[in-house]
Formats: C-alpha cells, sequence, structure tokens
C-alpha cells in the first residue's frame, strides 16, 4: 500500500469519493459515447472496431475526428496524426498532473496516466488544490466507472445506433460545455484567473472560427498560458 | 490485420503519448522553472475554457441562461449543484423556445 493511500481516508471511502465525482461526467459523456459508435458505425467501422477504438483510444473528440476522417479518403498517417494534435492538450495535463502523482509506484502512475481524460484531470487538480493527497484508489474510483461507461455506451451506439433520437432535444449537447463551465469556476480562486479565462476565451472563439476545430483548444490554450508565463514574477500568487 | 485496426490502435499509442509524456518530460528536470510553474499552474482554467467558450458563443437564450444559473451555483455550492442546476434549466428552456 502506497504512502498516500495511507495518509488518507478509510480506503472504500477514498475509492466512493473518486466514484462521486465521476458521476456527472457519466450524465455528460453517456450520449456521447452512444453517438460515437452509432457515427462510427456509419462512417464504415464495425462494431468490434468502434468499440476498441473507445477501449484503447479513449478520448471523445479525438475519436469524433478520427470517425469523421474514416469516412473519407484519408492516409492512414493523416487520422493518426489529427487524432494526435485533438489530444496534445493531455501533453500539459500530464506535466501538471505528474507533479501529484509523481510518487506512486512506476506501474500505478502507467496506468493512470491512460486514464487522465479531461475531467479526470481537472477533478484531480481541484482535489490537489483543495490541499488533499491524490490517492490511487480515489483516481480509479473516478476513472474505471468513466472508462466502463465509454466503452458500454459506444457499443451500445455502435449496435442500435439507428434507435438514437434527436440528442438536441434534450441539450445534451451542450451538457459537457456545461460541466466544464462547472470546473473552470471551480480554478476562480487560483490568480491570474480571469485574464486567463478571458484570453483563452477570446483566442478560442477567434481560432474556432478562423482556423477551425481541433485547434482552437491548443492555440486558445496557448493564450492563457503564455499571459500566465509572462506575467512579470512579483505579480505572481495572491495579489489580485 | 486491417488498415483500420492499425489506424485505430496508432492512434492510441499516440494518445497515451500525450497523456504520459508531460510528464515524462518534466520529471526529467531537477526543479521547474518558476514561470513553467505559474504556466502549468494556469493550464485547468486555460485549456477548460476552450472546451466551454465556442459552445457558448454559439448558443442561444437557453444555452446562456444555463450558464448564467450554472455560475450563480458556483460561487455557492459544489460542482454537482452547478452542473445540476444549469442542465436542468438548459433542459426546460430548450423544451419551452425549441
Amino acid at each position: 500500500m502506497s504512502f498516500e493511500t495511507m495518509r488518507a481516508a478509510p480506503l472504500p471511502g477514498e475509492f466512493l469519493q473518486g466514484v462521486k465525482a465521476s458521476l456527472p461526467v457519466i450524465i455528460g459523456a453517456a450520449p456521447f459515447g452512444l453517438l460515437f459508435g452509432a457515427l462510427a458505425v456509419e462512417n464504415g467501422l464495425s462494431v468490434p472496431e468502434a468499440v476498441l477504438m473507445s477501449a484503447t483510444v479513449y478520448g471523445g473528440a479525438s475519436q469524433m475526428v478520427g470517425i469523421e476522417l474514416f469516412g473519407q479518403t484519408v492516409a492512414p498517417w493523416l487520422i493518426v496524426l489529427s487524432i494526435f494534435a485533438v489530444n496534445f492538450r493531455h501533453v500539459l495535463y500530464s506535466g501538471a498532473i505528474g507533479r501529484r502523482i509523481g510518487s506512486w509506484p512506476a506501474a500505478r502512475q502507467a496506468l493512470g496516466f491512460f486514464f487522465l481524460v479531461d475531467p479526470q484531470y481537472a477533478e484531480a487538480e481541484v482535489k490537489g488544490q483543495r490541499g488533499e493527497a491524490i490517492s490511487f484508489l480515489w483516481y480509479m474510483g473516478m476513472a474505471l466507472p468513466i472508462y466502463v461507461l465509454w466503452v458500454a455506451t459506444s457499443w451500445l451506439g455502435a449496435a442500435f445506433g439507428a434507435l438514437i433520437p434527436d440528442p438536441a432535444a434534450l441539450g445534451i449537447d451542450f451538457l459537457l460545455p456545461l460541466y466544464f463551465f462547472g470546473l473552470v469556476m471551480e480554478f476562480r480562486e487560483r490568480k491570474p484567473w480571469l485574464p486567463v479565462v478571458a484570453l483563452s476565451a477570446a483566442a478560442s472563439i477567434a481560432a474556432y472560427h478562423l482556423v477551425g476545430s481541433p485547434w482552437h483548444v491548443s492555440i486558445g490554450a496557448a493564450a492563457g498560458i503564455l499571459f500566465a508565463v509572462m506575467r512579470p514574477a512579483g505579480a505572481g500568487g495572491d495579489d489580485r | 490485420m486491417s488498415t483500420t485496426l492499425w489506424i485505430i490502435l496508432a492512434a492510441a499509442a499516440a494518445t497515451y503519448l500525450t497523456r504520459v509524456g508531460g510528464h515524462l518530460v518534466l520529471s526529467r528536470f531537477e526543479r521547474v522553472h518558476p514561470r513553467v510553474e505559474a504556466g502549468l499552474e494556469a493550464v485547468p482554467a486555460a485549456v477548460l475554457t476552450t472546451l466551454v467558450a465556442p459552445a457558448a458563443a454559439a448558443g442561444g437564450p437557453a444555452e446562456l441562461a444555463a450558464l448564467t444559473v450554472a455560475g450563480l451555483v458556483a460561487l455557492r455550492g459544489g460542482m454537482i449543484a452547478t452542473f445540476l442546476s444549469g442542465a436542468a434549466v438548459l433542459i426546460v428552456l430548450r423544451q419551452l423556445i425549441g
């Protein structure tokens, strides 16, 4: 048993706390799993291929981009490169969260990084910000339900895709942005929050229209992060 | 193996590389420069904002009302309350105003 799980809450409690953090993600992501499965089959993937993609790539937006390209006659390496580009933001997550889970045994780290999707990263940062240790049990308690749900809904969507009703009527297409907005709000104490959010928002909206998706993520993120990096050193911390 | 399978597995490997790569690079340094530290601190707000902003900018009254309510709830409540209140506003308003 590792050091951080020993000094944390009782073990089942840690795992269940993680499961609790996964609940909004499950509500928000399930429709996209179904949608991905349905679109994957529509774009020529078999049901096992669609499930395999969800189980191994495990990144919603990049999978959507991938199957979009599968439907056209695009060179294989270009599909892989596009998926890599969409997922490039995880490099930042990895560098940031590595500071919190770097004391885990190597095998647990190797496993943990596989599950490092957007909400997993963000909830871990929120927890770390509260001064709590990121235990392996908490991390997997959040990761496993999301992963199982993602693979299962992908299979359901691929197998029964034609039965899916119009997602827009239920507001489903906006649930994940709403969830991520809630997470953005969770970091509002971390200065310089407002300028970073304002710059990233403006840059991502501009890039979305001028360059296109998925580049708006990298471009928008770069704008906010560069501001934080370039800020005069004396301004760091808690003054504004 | 089919080309599709190879593409999926290569994409999976490339994705795993992004998830483990940032840590592998950073952990090679004894100390992280304060400016890099400041950049890493800004990662959540910066990246997560880009997942919201274009959808919010394209949103109508229902979406903006949902974000407003969620933002107000976020000032007092936790993450789950924030999400559920925004989702409730969104779904009700979409039913009412299409």
